[in-house]
């Protein structure tokens, strides 16, 4: 049983986000990547527990990147990812990065590929998806719990209004939400041994470029924030209903 | 043509279908086209719902194998209706099942995909440029969508649903689909007392550490209530246990883009704003003046929650008897 887990780099969290070439790329200069949380605490982490418990012998990362993001391909070998692969590529949106992953996937074989649920920085819960579609394998998506048993998984997931338990049959793809697995610490032994696991680079096939970036357009944010004296709600409910007109 | 997929949820047509049908129906005005709607199991009433957002046609599919949802089996749905009606253009809602069949669709139909949009596109020759929300709603990027077929998913709650009074014509459409291969074991419902879902609601009132405990949310849920609006709280809250998880708004939660949203007693961490930074109007309530959530907010009051929220529910219900 092999586990094949696509990771994103994208900036921390806290990244002051800044553009750059006539706001038509995002600014990397002085920011701190790190991989999708999603990808890491969930997917991953996941992952890593299915192989701790004797489900899987191996446990591979893909990333769709230029060497600036094999830095982050480490982190997640330190971890405990047994190897990865990057495919040598920028693409221009997730579709491009699904298509190149699904490619991989498809030539060397994998039981169940585990996604997070969306990244933090393109926000579009799209790759997991489209890698289920281009091979042509089910999807469940925003998993909150996942056990396997043989080849059967039984899978809790996010459902309009409520939770769903189901259970597939490997092999399929999965997208991880909170729930899955608690974020882990790499360990000293982790992190020396991230430094020779094995990282393939692959160049990239042939895949079809269908969508662009025009421009970028930091959020206006809000200026001011109006003051309402603790002792004067009538105000604050007369504000959302005259000026703010939401109630 | 541009055809749109919708779906009933809890005996209704869900608002989030409804608002993809609106942004359809602007879409096909921009192209100079028309609206063909995917209706799944639904009844009568639901279809002349659908008409009235917007769809000129409805194609009808009654499929007890649709019921669960499965994205397999709704891209399949979509992916035939598209090319018996020669759709160029496919809107879903970025719901939970938009989020998942319309990016498989894509891959299927190698359409361009934008997802999560915020805003109507612009026409640019063959093109559309699409706006949506990047970086947790720090900045927004505009694609450009260039292939021949194009998806869009509209992020919830971006536009008011308007119905109109447009006739539409319904037609049965039968669809060949493959046994899901995920079976369904246990449905466990989050719903609390009949609030609207988070993903849809207009109106939040979420609550964090600063309630103390899991015993003062009492004021919380009446200050919902008298709003009718839907209660959330931040991570910690949720991690605690002393509210369920499905509650818990931010970017590792749902993320929620409501027309008013309380922040009582939560300081406002660049996690938890990533989830709700979309809201159109944010009220603050924290005893810290320093609390960084005022920084985000439209209003805020600095202050005893404890004191403050049962003024707040005097207030809201002095306003709404003035209404009536």
């Amino acid at each position: 049983m092999k586990i094949l887990v696509p990771i994103s780099n994208v900036p921390d969290t806290t990244t002051k986000i800044a553009f750059t070439n006539g706001d038509t790329e995002f600014n990397a200069a002085g920011v701190q990547f790190i991989i999708n949380p999603y990808d890491e605490w969930y997917a991953l982490v996941r992952a890593l527990e299915l192989k701790e418990a004797g489900k899987a012998e191996k446990v591979t990362l893909i990333h769709v990147g230029l060497a600036d993001s094999d830095a982050t391909i480490r982190k997640g070998f330190a971890l405990g990812a047994d190897d990865g692969v990057r495919i040598d590529a920028e693409g221009p949106d997730a579709y491009f990065v699904a298509e190149q992953i699904a490619n991989y996937a498809k030539a060397n074989g994998y039981d169940l590929i585990m996604t997070g649920k969306e990244t933090i920085s393109f926000n579009g819960s799209s790759v997991g998806g489209m890698i289920a579609g281009f091979m042509d394998l089910p999807l469940i998506s925003l998993a909150t719990k996942f056990d396997l048993e043989g080849n059967k998984a039984t899978v809790e997931h996010d459902v309009d209004g409520g939770t769903q338990v189901v259970e597939c049959e490997l092999p399929f793809v999965v997208s991880c939400a909170k729930g899955m697995a608690e974020q882990r610490i790499p360990n000293m032994k982790g992190i020396m041994g991230a430094r020779t696991k094995p990282l393939t680079v692959v160049a990239a096939s042939g895949s079809d470029k269908l969508t662009n970036v025009k421009s970028y357009t930091l959020s206006a944010g809000r200026t001011t924030c109006k003051m309402i004296d603790e002792n004067n709600m009538d105000e604050l409910v007369n504000l959302l209903h005259t000026e703010a007109k939401v109630i | 043509m541009v055809l749109v997929y919708t779906e009933i949820n809890k005996g209704k047509v869900k608002k989030a279908s409804l608002e993809a049908v609106n942004y359809a129906a602007k879409i096909a005005e921009l192209t100079g086209s028309s609206v063909t709607a995917v209706a799944i199991n639904a009844d009568a009433a639901q279809l002349e719902e659908i008409g009235k957002a917007g769809a000129k046609k409805i194609l009808s599919v009654k499929n007890d194998a649709l019921a669960s949802l499965d994205s397999m089996l709704i891209s399949s749905t979509v992916e035939q209706a598209a090319k018996a009606e020669g759709a160029k253009i496919i809107i879903f809602s970025f719901d939970i099942t938009g989020k998942a069949a319309a990016p498989r669709l894509a891959a299927r139909l190698k359409a361009g995909f934008v997802a999560g949009a915020v805003d109507f596109p612009t026409v640019n020759g063959a093109s559309l440029e699409v706006k949506k929300n990047v970086f947790s709603g720090k900045a927004t990027a505009v694609y450009s969508i260039n292939s021949d077929i194009k998806i869009i998913s509209l992020l919830p709650n971006s536009f008011p649903v308007k119905l109109g009074d447009n006739a539409s014509t319904v037609t049965d459409f039968t669809v060949e689909l493959a046994a899901s291969k995920i079976v369904v074991k246990e449905k466990k419902s989050t719903d609390v007392g009949g609030m609207i879902p988070l993903p849809e609601a207009e109106l939040v009132v979420s609550a964090g550490r600063g309630m103390k405990g899991p015993e003062n949310w009492g004021m919380i849920e009446e200050l919902a209530k008298e709003l009718k609006a839907t209660t959330a709280c931040s991570r910690p809250v949720a991690d605690m246990h002393w509210r369920p998880h499905h509650e818990h708004v931010g970017q590792t939660g749902v993320a929620i883009r409501p027309n008013l949203y309380f922040a009582i007693g939560i300081s406002g961490a660049i996690q938890h704003l990533a989830g709700v930074n979309g809201s159109k109007t944010i009220v603050v309530i924290n005893s810290d003046k320093e609390a960084p959530f005022f920084k985000s907010a439209d209003y805020g009051v600095i202050g005893d929650a404890f004191t403050i929220v049962p003024k707040l529910i005097e207030a809201v219900k002095k306003f709404k008897a003035n209404q009536n």
